[in-house]
C-alpha cells in the first residue's frame, strides 16, 4: 500500500466533508482549492516554513557537501592519527572543517555521508510507520470484535518477540544491505502507531458522521479511508515526529548487530555515540557536529509536523 | 464488561504460548548457541553439557519440557551462561531494580509531561507554549547515551553530589540519575502528545458550544476536554509503561544498575536461551496486561466504545 | 566525594569489626609503609563471572574471584613463579609421569574442617565427570591425567581418574605421558579443591553466600547478580595474619568510560584505561596509570580452507598483506598502550621462549611495503586486476578501529579493496568457525605460560585452527616439542614456517593498561598471566 501525494490530498478533501461538512453546506469560497487553503495556512506558520527550509538545507548539504572538501569519509590522515586531541581539531587550514574522528578521518565528510543515511532511515521508517501503522490500526479498530482482538494480539507478540534475533535472522537469511536495514526498522516502527490509531478509531467510529456514512451504505474501506483516517491525521503526524529520533538511533543498534550500515560508512547514531563516549577526553567537536545536525533536523521535523497538523486541521483557524 | 475481560484473558494464554513458540524457534535458528565461544569446546565436552541441559533432545521435546516446567513448577529453567543461577533468580534480582527506577521515572514523566502539555495547549502560541515545546523537543532529541555521560559529568564529577552508578540495594542516591536519564525523553513525548491532543479537542464543536454557553474555562477543561485528550495518551502509555519498568538497556549499561534491561541484551548476546525466554515471557505478559488495562480505560473515557 | 567516602567507611566498619582491629592505621611489617585505614579493594569488571564453582568456572573474572576464595596446590608470586599453596612441595617419578604432592597440615576450610588430599581427588574427579558437564572438562584432558579423556567421554568412571589420596596430606597424580609444565597447571581455578559436604548439602545452591565453604584467604559475603560481589577476609585461612586487604568488592560496569568516570569519582581502585586513551591519561595521571605485557596475541586469520577465495591460497598474496600492515601505526596510533608490534605468533614475554628473528621482522616498514607491492604484482594483482577482500570482525570499538586502519593501509599501499564486515559476537564466531570468511580478526591468550599454548593452534587438527592451516612439518615439530628437553628449537622453526606460509597475520602482542590507585601496592605487574591474589595487595595511607 503506497500513498502518492495526490492520494493523500484526496483523502484530505474527503475529510473536509466529514465532521463538519456532512452536516453543514460547503462554505468555502468558490475557486480556492482545499489544497491551496492548507498550503496557505502552512506558509503562514513561520516556524514551520523556517523548519522546512532547514530540512531542505540539511538535505542539500548531504548531497553536495562532499564537493567542497578534498577528504573522503574513509581516508585516514596519517599525520593526525595518533594525536587527534591536539591536531584533529576543526581547522580551515588542513581542510578538516569539522576536525577528525578518533582515527584521523575527516569528520566533515563523515557527517555529510552520515546525514544522507540517517535522513533516509528517518524518512523511510516514518513512512512505513505512518502507512502501515495507520491502516492496520484503523482497520483493527473499525472492524472491531474478534478481528480487533486477533490483530492487536499479533501486535503484542511482535512487540514482545526479542527484536535482536529478528535482526540477526534477517542478516543470516538475506545478508546485509540497505534495503534490509529499512525492513528491520520498518518491522518495529509501526507497532505503537497502530495502537494509537486503533484507540482513536474505536472512539471515532461511534461518532455521528461515521454512523451516518455507514447508514447510507458507504463501504467500510471507504469509511476508513475517507472518514476515519483523515480525522486521525493530527495525532498521526505528531506521533510520527516522535518516532523519527528513535528510528535514527535504532539504526545504529541494527548496524552494531551487522545488518545495517558498515564501516567506512557511518550515520548520525554511530557518530553521536562515538562522540559521546569520548566527551570527557576533550574531543568535544566529535560530539558537537553530528549532534548539531541531528538536533536541528529533529527540531525542524517537529515544527514541520506541527505546522502540517495545524494546516490540515479544518477546525483550526 | 466482565465478559469482555474474561474473553481477553482467555486469548492471553494462547497469545503467550504463540510468543513462546515463535521466540523459541527464532533463538534456535540464530547462529551460535550458548556454548559457542572463542575457543570451541571439544565435542565430548560439548556433548556432556548439551545432555545436561537437554539440548540434545528434539526441539519439540525441549519446548514441551520448557512449557511444562513453567506450568507445573513455575520454573523457568537454569541460566546457560551463569551456571550457579536459575532464570527465576536472575529475574528476581533484576526486575525489582528496573521496576523501581522505571515506575518512578514513569510517574515523573506522566505528571510533568501531561501538565506541560496541557499548559502549552491552553496557552497556544504564547511564550509558555513555545517554552514547553522547546524544552520537550530539546529533551527528546538528546539521546540517552548522551544524556547519561552528561549527567555523570555534572552531578558526579563536577558537583560530587551523587555516585556514578551501581544500585547498592536501591539507595536513593543511586536511583536519581537513572530516573532522570530515563524519564526525560518520555516526558517530552508525553508533553507533545498531550499538547497536540488537547489542541485538537479544544477545537472540537462541543467545546466551542460549551464556551459559547459561557461556562468557566477550568470547568470546561476538567469536565469536557481532559478525557478525550487522554485517549491517544493512554494508547501511548500502555506500551511505554512496560518499556520503562523492564528497563532501558542504555541506562542499565551506563549506570551499571544490574537491571533486567542489561540481562535482556546480555542474554541475547550470550544466547542464554532460558534467560532470554524468561524475560520475553515477562515482557509479553506485561504487554498483554497493560494493553488490556488501556482498553478498559478507553471504555471509561468514552462509554460509547464497544469491543 | 564527601558522602561517598563516608558511606564506604561506614559500610566497611559495620561489615567487619576487624576494620579497627588488625592492621588498621598500622605499618607494613616489611616495608614500613603507613597502611591506609580502609583496606577495601574495589575493582571493575566488564561482565560477571559465569560461576563460582571452581570446577564450573570458565572465565577470567570468575578465576580472579576464585583465586581469592579458594586455594589450589600452588599459587603464583608476583613474578609468576610457583609458590606453595596447599601443597608445600612435590616429587616427580623417574619416568616423569607420577607426581606426588605434599600438602600442608594447617590448611582448613572456612567451616573449620581440614583441607585434605581427598578434597582434591573429589574436585578433580568432579571436573572430569559427565554428570557435572563442566565446560572446562577439557582442562583435565589437557593436564594429561590418566584416563581423563575416557572419563570425559563417559567411557570410564570418574573413580578411575589417575589421582589418588595416599593419606590426608599426600596427593598422587599419574599422567598419561610426561608433561614438563604440569605443576604450572595447578594454579588454574578448575583444579582448586571443593568441599564435598557443602556441595552435597546445598546442591546447585552451594556457591551462594552463606552456603559456600571455601579454603582461600577470603569468603564470599554478598552477591547481587550483574551488580556486585563482595568477599571478606577468611579468619580461618592458614596465612590470615599476612593478609592486609579486608574486603574486596567487584562491580560490574559494562561501559569502560562510565567505569573511568567512577574511578575519577573515587568509587573504584582499579579499572581498565578506556581504549586508546592511555597516552593522554598517562600524562594527566602519571601515578595512577600502569601498563604491562600480557600473554596474548592479536592477529588476523586467513582462510585457507576449500571455501577460501583463490587469491588467498597464493602464499605471495598472504605475505603481501602481512607485510603491508604497519604495526607501529597500529600500536602507537590506534591501540596506544605500548602494545608490541608482532611478527611472530607467540609473545616475547612467554616463559622460556625467545622470539626468533623472522625475515620480515628485520626489514624496515618501507622495505616491507616495497616487498609487499612486488609480491602482489608477482601474484598477478594490480591496477587492471585489483584484489578484493572482505575482513570480518566482531562489533567493538577497538576491533573496528584496527580493521579500518589496516584496510586503509592495504588500500593505499597495495590498491587492495577491503569490505569491512562487523558482526555480533556469536554470529561472528559461527562464521569464523565454519570458515565462512576471507580474513577474520582473532585473539588468543595463553592458558599457561609456555609457547605451546599458542603454537598448538597451528596444528592441523587443533579445534582453534580457524585458518585450517595444514602443514605436516608443523604438526611433527609440535609433537616432538611435547617431549623434547629443549623445545625452543622446535618453536623457533615453527615460527619461521609460519612467517613463510603466513596462515595468520600477527599484528600485536597485548599489554594490559589500568587506572589504579597509587595507594594500592604490590600489584603483580610482572606476572604476564596476571594471576593476582587480593591477599598479596595492600593499601597505604595517602
Amino acid at each position: 500500500m503506497r500513498f502518492s501525494l495526490a492520494e493523500r490530498f484526496s483523502i484530505f478533501n474527503g475529510w473536509r466533508r466529514t465532521e463538519k461538512d456532512a452536516w453543514t453546506p460547503q462554505e468555502l469560497p468558490a475557486g480556492r482549492s482545499l489544497y491551496a487553503d492548507a498550503r496557505r495556512r502552512f506558509l503562514r506558520n513561520k516556524a514551520a516554513v523556517c523548519s522546512l527550509a532547514v530540512i531542505l538545507l540539511v538535505f542539500i548539504f548531504s548531497l553536495v557537501g562532499q564537493m567542497i572538501t578534498p577528504w573522503s569519509n574513509e581516508e585516514i590522515d596519517w599525520e593526525i592519527m595518533g594525536s587527534v586531541s591536539d591536531l584533529g581539531k576543526p581547522s580551515l587550514t588542513n581542510g578538516h572543517y569539522f576536525g577528525t574522528d578518533d582515527l584521523g578521518r575527516d569528520l566533515y565528510a563523515r557527517v555529510v555521508q552520515g546525514t544522507r543515511i540517517s535522513l533516509m532511515v528517518g524518512l523511510v521508517g516514518t513512512l512505513i510507520a505512518v502507512v502501515v501503522g495507520t491502516l492496520y490500526g484503523a482497520i483493527s479498530g473499525y472492524v472491531g470484535g474478534r478481528t480487533d482482538n486477533i490483530m492487536m494480539r499479533i501486535v503484542d507478540i511482535l512487540q514482545s518477540v526479542p527484536y535482536m534475533f529478528v535482526i540477526i535472522l534477517l542478516l543470516v537469511v538475506f545478508g546485509r544491505s540497505v534495503i534490509m536495514l529499512f525492513v528491520g526498522i520498518g518491522l518495529l516502527s509501526w507497532l505503537d502507531m497502530s495502537r494509537i490509531v486503533r484507540g482513536q478509531t474505536l472512539s471515532l467510529k461511534n461518532k455521528e458522521f461515521v454512523e451516518a456514512a455507514r447508514a447510507s451504505g458507504v463501504p467500510s474501506a471507504v469509511i476508513i479511508l475517507r472518514h476515519i483516517i483523515p480525522n486521525l491525521l493530527g495525532i498521526v503526524v505528531v506521533y510520527a515526529t516522535l518516532l523519527v529520533p528513535n528510528m535514527i538511533l535504532t539504526e545504529s543498534f541494527i548496524s552494531f548487530l551487522g545488518l545495517g550500515v558498515q564501516e567506512p560508512n557511518t550515520s548520525w547514531g554511530a557518530l553521536i555515540s562515538e562522540g559521546a563516549s569520548s566527551m570527557q577526553y576533550g574531543t568535544l567537536w566529535q560530539l558537537f557536529f553530528p549532534l548539531f545536525f541531528f538536533v536541528i533536523s529533529l527540531f525542524s521535523f517537529f515544527f514541520v509536523g506541527d505546522g502540517l497538523r495545524d494546516a490540515l486541521d479544518p477546525k483550526d483557524r | 464488561m466482565l465478559s469482555y475481560i474474561l474473553r481477553r484473558l482467555a486469548v492471553a494464554l494462547p497469545t503467550l504460548l504463540l510468543l513462546v513458540v515463535v521466540s523459541f524457534l527464532m533463538m534456535q535458528l540464530a547462529p551460535g548457541g550458548p556454548f559457542t565461544s572463542e575457543r570451541p569446546l571439544p565435542p565430548e565436552v560439548l556433548a556432556n553439557i548439551e545432555a545436561q541441559y537437554g539440548l540434545d533432545k528434539p526441539l519439540f521435546e525441549q519446548m514441551l519440557r520448557y512449557i511444562g516446567g513453567i506450568l507445573v513448577d513455575f520454573d523457568f529453567g537454569p541460566s546457560y551462561r551463569y551456571k550457579d543461577r536459575s532464570v527465576n533468580d536472575i529475574i528476581a534480582a533484576g526486575f525489582p531494580v528496573t521496576l523501581t527506577y522505571g515506575s518512578i521515572a514513569f510517574v515523573l514523566a506522566v505528571v510533568i509531561g501531561v501538565s506541560l502539555g496541557i499548559a502549552a495547549a491552553l496557552n497556544h502560541n504564547s511564550w509558555l507554549d513555545y517554552f514547553a515545546v522547546g524544552i520537550s523537543i530539546g529533551a527528546q532529541v538528546l539521546p540517552n547515551f548522551v544524556m547519561g555521560p552528561l549527567l555523570v559529568l555534572v552531578f558526579v564529577l563536577a558537583l560530587e553530589w551523587l555516585p556514578g552508578g551501581g544500585w547498592n540495594g536501591g539507595k536513593w542516591q543511586h536511583i536519581v540519575l537513572p530516573v532522570i536519564a530515563l524519564s526525560t525523553s518520555y516526558m517530552a513525548s508525553i508533553a507533545r502528545l498531550t499538547r497536540s491532543s488537547m489542541l485538537e479537542v479544544l477545537h472540537m464543536d462541543f467545546i466551542r458550544t460549551a464556551r459559547a454557553k459561557g461556562l468557566p474555562s477550568h470547568y470546561i477543561i476538567w469536565r469536557h476536554a481532559l478525557k478525550p485528550t487522554l485517549m491517544p495518551l493512554f494508547s501511548y502509555l500502555g506500551p511505554t509503561f512496560v518499556a520503562m519498568v523492564t528497563g532501558s538497556v542504555v541506562i542499565d549499561f551506563y549506570f551499571a544498575t544490574g537491571g533486567i534491561g542489561y540481562f535482556f541484551v546480555n542474554s541475547a548476546f550470550n544466547r542464554d536461551y532460558a534467560v532470554m525466554m524468561g524475560i520475553t515471557i515477562l515482557f509479553g505478559s506485561l504487554t498483554i496486561t497493560f494493553n488490556l488495562i488501556v482498553d478498559l480505560l478507553y471504555a471509561w473515557i468514552d462509554p460509547k466504545i464497544r469491543y | 566525594m564527601g558522602y561517598l567516602k563516608r558511606s564506604i567507611l561506614v559500610s566497611v566498619c559495620t561489615f567487619s569489626l576487624s576494620c579497627s582491629l588488625s592492621f588498621a592505621a598500622g605499618t607494613h611489617p616489611e616495608t614500613g609503609e603507613k597502611l591506609a585505614e580502609d583496606q577495601t579493594f574495589t575493582y571493575r569488571i566488564l561482565d560477571e563471572h559465569a560461576s563460582l564453582d571452581p570446577q564450573l568456572a570458565e572465565d577470567v573474572t570468575g578465576a580472579e574471584v576464585l583465586r581469592d576464595l579458594f586455594e589450589g596446590l600452588y599459587n603464583q608470586d608476583k613474578m609468576g613463579n610457583l609458590v606453595p599453596g596447599v601443597a608445600l612441595s612435590h616429587d616427580v617419578s623417574a619416568d616423569k609421569t607420577t607426581y606426588t604432592f605434599y600438602l600442608r597440615k594447617d590448611a582448613v576450610w572456612s567451616d573449620g574442617k581440614p583441607v585434605t588430599a581427598h578434597d582434591f581427588v573429589f574436585a578433580w574427579r568432579r571436573l572430569a565427570s559427565k554428570e557435572l558437564a563442566s565446560p572446562y572438562a577439557w582442562f583435565i584432558e589437557l593436564m594429561n591425567i590418566e584416563n581423563a579423556g575416557a572419563i570425559v567421554k563417559g567411557e570410564k568412571d570418574p573413580k578411575e581418574l589417575g589421582v589418588k589420596a595416599i593419606d590426608d596430606h599426600t596427593l598422587q597424580v599419574k599422567l598419561q605421558t610426561a608433561l614438563p609444565y604440569f605443576p604450572l597447571m595447578t594454579i588454574h581455578a578448575s583444579t582448586f579443591p571443593s568441599p564435598q559436604w557443602a556441595i552435597e548439602a546445598h546442591g546447585k545452591e552451594w556457591t551462594k553466600p552463606g552456603n559456600m565453604v571455601s579454603n582461600g584467604a577470603y569468603v564470599l559475603a554478598e552477591h547481587v547478580p550483574q551488580e556486585r560481589s563482595v568477599r571478606v577476609r577468611n579468619e580461618k585461612y592458614w596465612n590470615n595474619d599476612a593478609t592486609f586487604i579486608e574486603k574486596v568488592v567487584t562491580l560490574v560496569i559494562n561501559d569502560e568510560n562510565a567505569a573511568f568516570t567512577r574511578f575519577l569519582a573515587g568509587e573504584l581502585d582499579r579499572t581498565k584505561v578506556p581504549t586508546g586513551k592511555f597516552p593522554e591519561l598517562k600524562e594527566k595521571y602519571p601515578e595512577e596509570t600502569v601498563v604491562f605485557p600480557r600473554l596474548c596475541s592479536y592477529y588476523y586469520n586467513i582462510n585457507l580452507s576449500d571455501s577460501a577465495p583463490e587469491s588467498l591460497r597464493d602464499k605471495r598474496v598472504r605475505q603481501a598483506l602481512a607485510y603491508a600492515v604497519d604495526r607501529k601505526i597500529i600500536t602507537q596510533n590506534v591501540t596506544k598502550a605500548g602494545q608490541f608490534p608482532a611478527f611472530t605468533f607467540t609473545p616475547e614475554v612467554t616463559a622460556g621462549f625467545s622470539a626468533p628473528e623472522v625475515p620480515f621482522g628485520k626489514m624496515s616498514q618501507q622495505e616491507r611495503d616495497e616487498k609487499a607491492r612486488e609480491l602482489l604484482v608477482a601474484a598477478g594483482y594490480g591496477k587492471d586486476n585489483p584484489l578484493n577482500l572482505s575482513l570480518l570482525y566482531n562489533s567493538s570499538e577497538s576491533h573496528k578501529k584496527i580493521a579500518i586502519a589496516i584496510s586503509q593501509m592495504w588500500k593505499q599501499k597495495l590498491g587492495v579493496q577491503t569490505t569491512l564486515a562487523n558482526m555480533e559476537w556469536k554470529t561472528f564466531l559461527e562464521r569464523r568457525g565454519k570458515q565462512d570468511y576471507e580474513i577474520a580478526r582473532a585473539g588468543w591468550c595463553g592458558d599457561y605460560n609456555e609457547a605451546s599454548t599458542f603454537l598448538d593452534l597451528m596444528h592441523s587438527q587443533s579445534g582453534y585452527n580457524d585458518s585450517k592451516y595444514n602443514n605436516p612439518d608443523v604438526d611433527r615439530l609440535l609433537k616432538e616439542a611435547k617431549t623434547a628437553d629443549n623445545p625452543q628449537e622446535n618453536y623457533t622453526r615453527i615460527e619461521q614456517i609460519i612467517a613463510e606460509d603466513m596462515p595468520i597475520i600477527p599484528i600485536y602482542h597485548y599489554t594490559e593498561d589500568y587506572m589504579m590507585r597509587a595507594t594500592l601496592k604490590n600489584w603483580p605487574t610482572k606476572n604476564a598471566e596476571q594471576n593476582w591474589y587480593s591477599k598479596d595487595l595492600y593499601k597505604v595511607a595517602e
